[in-house]
């Protein structure tokens, strides 16, 4: 159940050099600067870039191998680009029937109907491409890919040509394809919103090749790498839906380092969720307030500080083996005389339900 | 005032040569117009520049050399001979073989500026959508690029219709086999009857605006519904 890539392309300008190993389920998110070859990769994985002497398998099936080249119309995926590219002289639903038409009817997994009511276009199927939005473009270019009943679903930052009002439009049927269909994605982003929202796992890219992979929820909160150095530093915590609160409209949530008390959400008991939170809203007290109204505190154990910036450090907390992010000033924590192996407790200000 | 037989003659030889040579240069040029669009070769300039030529030499040169090539001591018109044909000069094939060379570009760079129009996104599209090489060819280039086939097939009839410099030099002008419309209409003048002259000057002059205009009016359509 994995993918592994293998691709050496030497351009004037550029030059990618890859080896890649992800899990061949859920959503793996390429991410990196502009320019760094995440879409020269994704285009090798489809075939469209032919880079001599790759390798590529997915999941036991060999796509490209020493001098076997399987052509991109032999390759089960699906792509979508950056701009929706529908035919223009094609309305919707011949769009939607194009690749549909070219795979076997045993192969047909993914019903036409069920691509269309996924992406919420039925309304938009005698139009021509260019009645639409581009929002709505993008959700037929989506379902168009998803009809061929891919095993491998390829998207070349789908989202960066809208604005975000689009964004927003398009985000809770990329969440529901996540949840409903067990394709795995390779999802190409430059935007830390769009990975912490889709990946399970997440491989970071970097001058042509990749500099870290692994679980979403280790990559950020590793501190030798560049995501937990920013100023928009953040934990993913997968958390359970345990209990509400009708009086109070609260929901809890249960995770390996206790429970989070977030506003009410109608979500059964059991729904596994992914919770975002910010290490800048994360303090450190060295004893349990009781008298604050953060509803969200844990006890913990410092694992690690690096310095972020001249001011500030980063801590990195253990809640139940659970990693935490923590962003303080340095004053702070030389008053609280932190080093690795103390104990504390982590107050959350605010926590962030993803899905 | 009316067309006497050998007008009416010409006016056929005229539309089969016409029909015939868009006919050949639409089967031969599609395939050479779509290489010119999507080829990387280093020389494809000095093709391109070899298929304008006719657009600037003058027809008589063409023509000449084409006398030179197809009459019986010529390689096409002696290679007929020995197959046991004609000499290709003074006959209708050699005016469709002159007539494809005549009007080449005005086929193929419509044809191969429309498929370069394309690019290669849609091409990408439909083989991710399974499609093979030929199967994108006839179901995306070419739809894609039908306001540059309307384009090649009107301005590849019409200007097959409009010549003269290259006919007179290898056709001749033998009634009802090479006489087309654009010589009769010399001939009247030479004769000076004004009138006949007038008759097929107009009708042409009709003709090929009739034809603009079709190209331009669906052209107009095409680019309105595809931006």
């Amino acid at each position: 159940m994995t993918i592994q890539a293998r691709f050496e392309l030497h351009k004037e300008d550029f030059s990618l050099d890859v080896d890649l190993h992800i899990p061949a389920r859920g959503v793996t998110a390429l991410f990196g600067p502009s320019g760094c070859g995440k879409t020269t990769l994704l285009r090798a994985i489809a075939g469209l870039e032919h880079c001599p002497q790759g390798f590529l398998q997915i999941d036991g099936m060999c796509w490209q191998k020493e001098k076997l080249f399987v052509p991109p119309h032999q390759r089960s995926l699906g792509y979508v680009f950056q701009e929706a590219s529908l035919f223009p002289h094609l309305n919707v639903r011949h769009n939607l029937e194009y690749g549909l038409k070219r795979v076997p009817v045993a192969e047909r997994r993914v019903p036409l109907d069920r691509a269309i009511e996924l992406l919420g276009i039925s309304p938009l199927l005698a139009r021509k491409p260019h009645k639409l939005s581009g929002g709505e473009r993008q959700r037929v270019a989506i379902a168009r890919a998803l009809a061929v009943s891919p095993r491998l679903m390829l998207m070349d930052e789908p989202l960066a040509a809208l604005d975000l009002a689009r964004k927003q439009e398009i985000f809770p049927y990329l969440e529901s394809l996540h949840r409903e269909l067990d394709i795995p994605v390779i999802y190409v982003s430059h935007s830390p919103d769009e990975v912490a929202r889709l990946a399970d796992h997440l491989v970071l890219m970097e001058a042509g090749g990749i500099s870290a992979s692994g679980p979403i929820t280790d990559m950020l909160t590793r501190l030798d790498l560049p995501l937990s150095q920013g100023g928009d530093a953040e934990t993913l915590i997968e958390a359970t839906v345990s209990e509400h609160d009708e009086v109070y409209k609260l929901t809890y949530l249960d995770f390996p380092g206790g429970r989070f008390t977030v506003a009410y959400k109608d979500l059964p008991v059991g729904t596994k969720v992914r919770l975002r939170i910010i290490a800048r809203d994360v303090s450190i007290t060295l004893e349990h307030q009781s008298n604050t109204s953060i509803l969200n505190i844990f006890p913990a154990t410092v694992d690690k500080i690096v310095p972020a910036g001249s001011a500030q450090v980063t801590v990195r907390l253990l809640a139940g083996n659970v990693p935490i992010l923590s962003r303080i000033t340095r004053k702070s924590a030389a008053l609280l005389d932190l080093t690795p192996g103390k104990a504390v407790y982590a107050q959350a200000k605010s926590v962030a339900l993803l899905a | 005032m009316s067309l006497d037989e050998a007008d009416i003659a010409a006016l056929f030889v005229t539309l089969k040569l016409a029909g015939l040579t868009t006919l050949i240069l639409l089967l031969l040029g599609t395939p050479l117009a779509w290489w010119l669009a999507r080829s990387k070769w280093r020389y494809k300039f000095l093709l391109e520049a070899l298929i304008a030529l006719p657009l600037v030499l003058p027809p008589t040169v063409l023509g000449f050399y084409l006398l030179i090539t197809l009459g019986p001591n010529g390689p096409l018109g002696s290679l007929s001979q020995a197959l046991g044909g004609p000499s290709l000069a003074f006959t209708f094939t050699g005016l469709v073989i002159g007539s494809v060379f005549y009007s080449m570009p005005f086929v193929i760079q419509p044809l191969q500026n429309a498929f370069a129009a394309i690019g290669s996104r849609p091409l990408e599209v439909a083989a991710t959508l399974r499609a093979s090489p030929l199967d994108r060819f006839f179901t995306i280039a070419v739809p894609l690029a039908r306001s540059g086939f309307l384009t090649a097939t009107v301005l590849g009839f019409a200007h097959t219709i409009g010549e003269f410099g290259v006919v007179l030099m290898i056709g001749g002008n033998i009634p009802g086999e090479t006489q087309v419309l654009s010589i009769a209409i010399y001939d009247h003048v030479e004769a000076l009857e004004y009138g006949q002259a007038h008759l097929l000057s107009g009708g042409l002059l009709l003709l090929s605006f009739l034809m603009l205009i079709l190209v331009y009016a669906v052209n107009r359509r095409f680019s309105l519904v595809q931006q």
